[in-house]
Parts: structure tokens; C-alpha cells; sequence
């Protein structure tokens, strides 16, 4: 008789596909798609001392004062026809419960207030908050979908302003929001610690190359580089990588040493709109005060959004005063430029994961392409992708509002692990995110539902394997 | 008693009709521009002619020219020939021509066959029924719908399902006419007053977002 082999060693031969949906199923039934008992510290004070009286105040005011005609219009437009529920990584992750459909979004919140005139309970503006702060990431994937366009991010960051208003936002995300107003960047990095951790990436370079500078504040560079809180907090290699590969391609670039380093904006996302374009005048006028040519950024996606599209806009720049373009273009722009070469391929498959803000914020979808193909050997396309990719669900601030959240943001995102997982199942090891809440979105899929991933930064890889004739 | 209703409905209310309809459309829409002038000024600095049309093309000229409508193909078609029936065939029906040239002397364009006619009156009216089905069935779409959504299918459908009892003489053709002619002119009247008024809003809401995507963005929304 020969030999059985015992199932315990039996391999696991599900594809990932099947064992992201097979965990999902765990999860439903460990009742981890329930957000009911979910506690927020801020949230919790704030509906105990509102009144329905404060609130209809507050609400009223703030509809006669800025509720506009997009506001109003895109609520007479939309025609109920459900066309944007499947937009909706919330949506189709939950079990396409219609509460966490985009347009269910907003029968829930902008629909109420009008209706009600503004008289809700705290318990009732608790829930907009923790609507529109954890249910939508204003990824505007849903505007896609719409046959009018109704740009549903715009409502629900209608519903954290009303919500801001009222001291009504997630505790982790308003105390990032604080933190700009305190030191004008968001991880409450000291003015000293911020030239303190430039000039120890300096240091570190020079052992790699003899005579790397990391030039601070110096006038008239063609590149005032800009970076987010997180880069000298937590992720200083990305200043020692974006300064390697600008030195390596001759740029004449800087930073600046005082605040307006920073180009990132929580209060974009709370819905402090008078703290983002303070915000974004900083940054701007640090630019323009040492007349550079212009202001490129590290590879994050919200800080494009505040810097191209929102913030300058509350400032009254209608277009950025200065030319401004995301390291993504700008690293395309070096190749096509010849400036900056790849010495030999990343020899992996590779699949690239396009920000919601770098595509539908501002097409680069194929300068994302160009660099990739250039410096990887196989690009495996997710599908769908570019303007149409489906988020992180870390964006627009949702990531922001820390651990409370963490597990819903997780599960609410089940169909980018289906995705991913579709092209681990297509043997692709590495994913190119060249956004930071991209990066925190993923990393956290990825571990939870144990695909074998990796994630890189454009600039991982550019460092990696460009060629670098000088170094040592 | 008919007929006095019938004058009534032939008389005066088409006029009430048409100025409730082109009045309060004109109301809402200059209401929506002054109140953008007011508070969203940068409607005004972003708006691009050139990129509204073209996403109003890809969208809602160009049969399934947009992705969302190539996901959902039955649903992007039945919306697509209802809308093309419901502005064609009251327009260039012959009854309505005739009517027209004999009461103002005016209208000398073409006409669509009466057979053509009938066919697109029943398209309209199958779409009101899907559109109905969609309402009841889909859980996304029950989700968001009430009373109202009900209400302006029925207010839509009644001219046409009248004109095609009228048409088709079944029963009594001058009340079918009778009832045709009120119901055209409740749809009329409460276009600017119900969600009908998407068909006043929609290039403009629609050409803002293109705007933004094709100028700032540069990224197609279709
Ligand atoms: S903007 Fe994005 S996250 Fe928000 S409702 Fe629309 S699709 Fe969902
Ligand atoms: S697709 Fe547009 S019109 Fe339809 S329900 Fe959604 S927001 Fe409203």
C-alpha cells in the first residue's frame, strides 16, 4: 500500500485571489467588519458637550456663509440612480452594503443637514464626522462614475468642514492638524531637528559620495526640493536618496532651513481651511523668497493635492505662482533629459499602483510608466489602473485618524487586496507607490492579508540601480 | 365636461405650462450662476467651454463613451435611448408640428413618421419601467430613492403613455388627447421644481468637473 501523505503537509494551493476572499470570510465572521464600537477620544468629548441648539447655530451659519452653488447644485443634480456604488472601494469591500456607497454617503450627511435645516444631535454629528473623515478617502474615483460629474469628495470635505466647525474631527488627525499650527509642518519636528536631520543625510552620504552637498537655503537654485513631516521623522533614507540621485544628475537643487519645508496638509483634510492656506503661503513664499526656479516634491500624493489644486486655490493662486511639478515628472523629465541613467534593471515584476492624487489630481500616470519601464524589467499592469485605479484607502486623511480606525480602513479596503492579489498571482513581488499614504495603505493590506509583496518608492529603485559613476 | 377641460388644457395652460417651464428655468439657472459668482468664485476662473463639451460629449452624445457606462452597458443604452426619445419624438412628432404651424404659424420642420413616433414613445415608457425595476431591485439604488423618485417617473411617463392611448385610439381618443395634453404640461411645468432640473443643471455641474479635470488636472472624466 503505498503511502498517504498526511493533509496537515499538504500545500496550500489556493491562488492569493482565493485566499484574500477566504479571509474575508474569517474576518466577517470574527465580526471585524463591524465599526459600531469604535471609540475616538475627540469625537466622544465633542458629542458630550454639544448642543442640538450650538449645532444648529454653528450649521446654519456656516450653510448661509459658504454653502455655495456646487454644494447645492450637486444635491439637485444627482438623480439617485446608485452609478457610483461600484466607484467605491468602502462600498464594494463591505459586503456593497448602499450605506457605503458614494451618493449613500451623502444621503447620510448633506442631505440630512438640509433637510433638517441644521438640527441634528451630537450623536448625529458624530456620525457625519466619522462618515466623512473614515468612509471616504475624497479620492474622487466616484466623480468617474457619475454621469453629471458630481464631485462627491467635495461634499463629504463640505461635511469635515461643517464637522471642524463644530470640534467635531478624529483625535489623531486633528492633533497632525495642531501640529501645523504650532510648527508649520506635520510631526511636530523642531526648527533645529529639521537642518539637524538634513545635514546627517549629508553626512551619511559622503561616505557613498566624496562630495555630496546638501545645500540649505542657498539662492536662485533651479530646484527647491520639498518633502512631508514624516521624511525627517521617520523616513530619513528618502532625503538621502532624493539628494543622491540629484547629485548624481548634476541638479542644482535645496532645501530650505525654515519652516515651509514642509509641503503636506492635515488641515486640507479636517477642513481647517484657514490653517491650509497659511500652510501653503508659507511654502509657497519660502520658494519664492529664495528664487528658485521651481519647487519640486517627494513622492507623496495628498501634499500635491493641497500644493497643485486646493491649497494655492484658498490662498488665490489660481495656478501654483511658481512652477511646481511632482518628483514622478521630474524624475521621467531626467531621464528623457539624460541626465539620469539606470546602470541595470530591477529584476523583479513589478506592478505600479498610481496615486488617486497624482492621477486624477494630475495626470502623470505615464511619466510613473516611463520611469518604471526604464529602471524595472517587467511591468505587470493592475487592472483597473491609472485614472481609473482604485485607492489605498489610506488617503485623504483617512490613515490620519490612527489606530482607532486602522481595522475598518483595513477591511474597507478588501478589494485593493483582491487586486494586489491578482498580481501576486501573476508572480509579481514588488509594487511601485510613489506616494507616502499609498505606501501606509498598502504596507498594512499587504501584512494583513500576508500577500508576498514588496513595496518600493520610485525612488528606492531609481537610488538602487541608476548608474552613480562617481560614488565609492 | 371634456371639452371644457380639453379648451382649457389646448388654451390657457400651455401658456402657463411654457412660462412655469422656460420661467422658472431661467430662474434656477440664473439663481445657480449668481449664487456661484457669490461664494465660488473660481467656477467662473476655471470654467473651459472646450473641456465641458467634450465630457459632455464622451457622456452623454457618443453611446457608451465613457467607462462607467461600458460597465454597465444596459443600463448606459436604455438611459441613452430614453433621453434621445423622450427630446426627439415630442419635437418632431407630426401632431405636434401640425399643432404648432396652425397655432403660430410657425415650424417648418421636419416630422418623424408616426410609426417612428409610436416606437419611441413605448421606448420611453419601457425605459420609465426599467428605471422603475432599477428602483425596487438594486439595494444601492432603493437605498437613496423615495417617494419623489417615484413621483417624477410617473410625471414623465403619463404624457407618454397617454399619447400612446390617444394614438392608438383606445377608448375615448378626446380624453386620452385631454389627459395627454395636462400631463405634457405638469412635466413642463415641474421641470425647473423636481429633479427634472438635472436637465438644467447637468452641463454646467458636469462642465465644471470637466473644466477642472482637462485644464488643472489634465485628465480626462469620462
Ligand atoms: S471619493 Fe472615493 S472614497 Fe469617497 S465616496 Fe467617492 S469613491 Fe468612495
Ligand atoms: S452617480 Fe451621480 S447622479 Fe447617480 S447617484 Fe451617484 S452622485 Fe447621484
Amino acid at each position: 500500500m503505498s503511502e498517504v501523505e498526511a493533509p496537515a503537509a499538504a500545500e496550500d494551493t489556493r491562488t492569493w485571489v482565493e485566499k484574500v476572499k477566504a479571509k474575508q470570510q474569517e474576518d466577517i465572521a470574527a465580526g471585524k467588519y463591524d465599526y459600531t464600537t469604535i471609540e475616538d477620544a475627540n469625537l466622544d468629548r465633542a458629542e458630550k458637550n454639544l448642543t442640538e441648539e450650538h449645532i444648529q447655530k454653528v450649521v446654519k451659519k456656516w450653510l448661509a456663509t459658504e454653502g455655495g452653488a456646487r454644494l447645492k447644485t450637486y444635491v439637485q443634480t444627482c438623480v439617485h440612480c446608485g452609478l457610483c456604488s461600484e466607484a467605491c472601494h468602502h462600498y464594494m469591500s463591505n459586503s456593497k452594503d448602499p450605506k457605503y456607497s458614494p451618493v449613500g454617503k451623502v444621503k447620510r450627511t448633506i442631505w440630512k443637514i438640509l433637510e433638517r435645516d441644521g438640527r441634528l444631535t451630537p450623536a448625529e454629528v458624530h456620525e457625519m464626522s466619522v462618515i466623512a473623515s473614515t468612509e471616504c478617502n475624497l479620492c474622487r474615483r466616484c466623480l468617474q462614475y457619475c454621469p453629471f460629474g458630481i464631485d462627491i469628495g467635495y461634499l463629504m470635505s463640505s461635511v469635515r468642514r461643517m464637522c471642524h466647525l463644530l470640534g467635531m474631527t478624529p483625535l489623531y488627525i486633528q492633533d497632525t492638524a495642531h501640529s501645523h499650527a504650532a510648527t508649520m509642518n506635520q510631526m511636530w519636528v523642531k526648527d533645529d531637528e529639521w537642518i539637524d536631520s538634513l545635514q546627517w543625510q549629508e553626512d551619511e552620504a559622503r561616505d557613498e559620495f566624496a562630495d555630496i552637498r546638501i545645500p540649505v537655503d542657498k539662492e536662485g537654485a533651479e530646484v527647491y526640493y520639498s518633502v512631508i513631516g514624516p521624511e525627517p521623522k521617520f523616513r530619513t533614507q528618502l532625503i538621502y536618496q532624493a539628494a543622491a540621485i540629484f547629485h548624481n544628475s548634476g541638479v542644482d537643487f535645496t532645501f530650505p532651513a525654515n519652516p515651509g519645508w514642509d509641503n503636506s496638509d492635515m488641515c486640507m483634510f479636517t477642513g481647517d481651511f484657514e490653517m491650509m492656506g497659511r500652510i501653503k503661503k508659507y511654502h509657497y513664499e519660502s520658494a519664492m523668497k529664495l528664487k528658485a526656479k521651481k519647487i519640486v516634491m517627494g513622492e507623496c500624493g495628498h501634499a500635491f493635492r493641497s500644493v497643485y489644486d486646493v491649497g494655492n486655490r484658498w490662498v488665490g493662486w489660481k495656478m501654483p505662482p511658481i512652477p511646481m511639478i511632482h518628483s514622478i515628472q521630474y524624475f521621467s523629465e531626467l531621464i528623457t533629459e539624460g541626465k539620469l541613467k539606470c546602470r541595470e534593471k530591477y529584476p523583479e515584476k513589478v506592478s505600479f499602483h498610481d496615486p488617486c492624487n497624482t492621477v486624477r489630481g494630475r495626470g502623470l500616470h505615464e511619466y510613473g510608466r516611463h520611469v518604471t519601464r526604464v529602471f524595472c524589467q517587467e511591468l505587470i499592469e493592475m487592472t483597473p489602473n491609472r485614472e481609473y485605479n482604485i485607492c489605498c484607502n489610506a488617503g485623504g486623511g483617512v490613515i490620519n485618524c490612527g489606530p482607532p480606525f486602522k481595522t475598518k480602513r483595513v477591511m474597507s479596503n478588501e478589494w485593493k487586496a483582491e487586486q494586489l492579489a491578482r498580481v501576486a498571482d501573476q508572480g509579481v513581488t514588488t509594487i511601485v507607490a510613489p506616494c507616502h499614504n499609498c505606501h501606509g495603505g498598502l504596507d498594512d493590506i499587504i501584512h494583513t492579508y500576508h500577500l508576498p509583496l514588496k513595496l518600493k518608492f520610485l525612488g528606492d529603485i531609481i537610488y538602487e540601480y541608476m548608474d552613480k559613476p562617481e560614488a565609492e | 365636461m371634456i371639452d371644457g377641460l380639453y379648451n382649457l388644457a389646448s388654451g390657457p395652460l400651455v401658456w402657463l405650462a411654457l412660462v412655469l417651464c422656460i420661467g422658472g428655468s431661467f430662474y434656477k439657472f440664473s439663481q445657480m450662476a449668481l449664487l456661484a459668482r457669490q461664494k465660488d468664485g473660481y467656477v467662473y476662473e476655471y470654467w473651459s467651454w472646450k473641456h465641458a463639451l467634450k465630457s459632455a460629449f464622451y457622456w452623454w452624445i457618443l453611446p457608451l463613451g465613457s467607462f462607467n457606462a461600458r460597465l454597465n452597458p444596459v443600463m448606459a443604452i436604455v438611459t441613452w435611448v430614453f433621453h434621445v426619445c423622450l427630446l426627439v419624438s415630442p419635437i418632431f412628432l407630426l401632431a405636434h408640428v401640425v399643432m404648432f404651424e396652425t397655432a403660430w404659424n410657425v415650424g417648418l420642420w421636419p416630422t418623424l413618421p408616426d410609426a417612428a413616433a409610436d416606437v419611441m414613445a413605448f421606448a420611453v415608457l419601457v425605459g420609465c419601467i426599467f428605471f422603475l425595476l432599477r428602483r425596487v431591485t438594486l439595494p444601492q439604488v432603493k437605498f437613496v430613492t423615495s417617494g419623489n423618485d417615484f413621483f417624477i417617473l410617473a410625471v414623465v411617463a403619463l404624457p407618454f403613455l397617454t399619447g400612446v392611448l390617444a394614438y392608438h385610439q383606445v377608448g375615448d381618443y378626446k380624453t386620452w388627447v385631454t389627459l395627454h395634453m395636462l400631463a405634457g404640461e405638469l412635466m413642463l411645468a415641474l421641470l425647473p421644481f423636481t429633479r427634472l432640473a438635472h436637465a438644467i443643471y447637468a452641463l454646467f455641474v458636469r462642465g465644471y468637473t470637466a473644466s477642472e479635470f482637462g485644464a488643472v488636472r489634465q485628465i480626462k472624466d469620462w
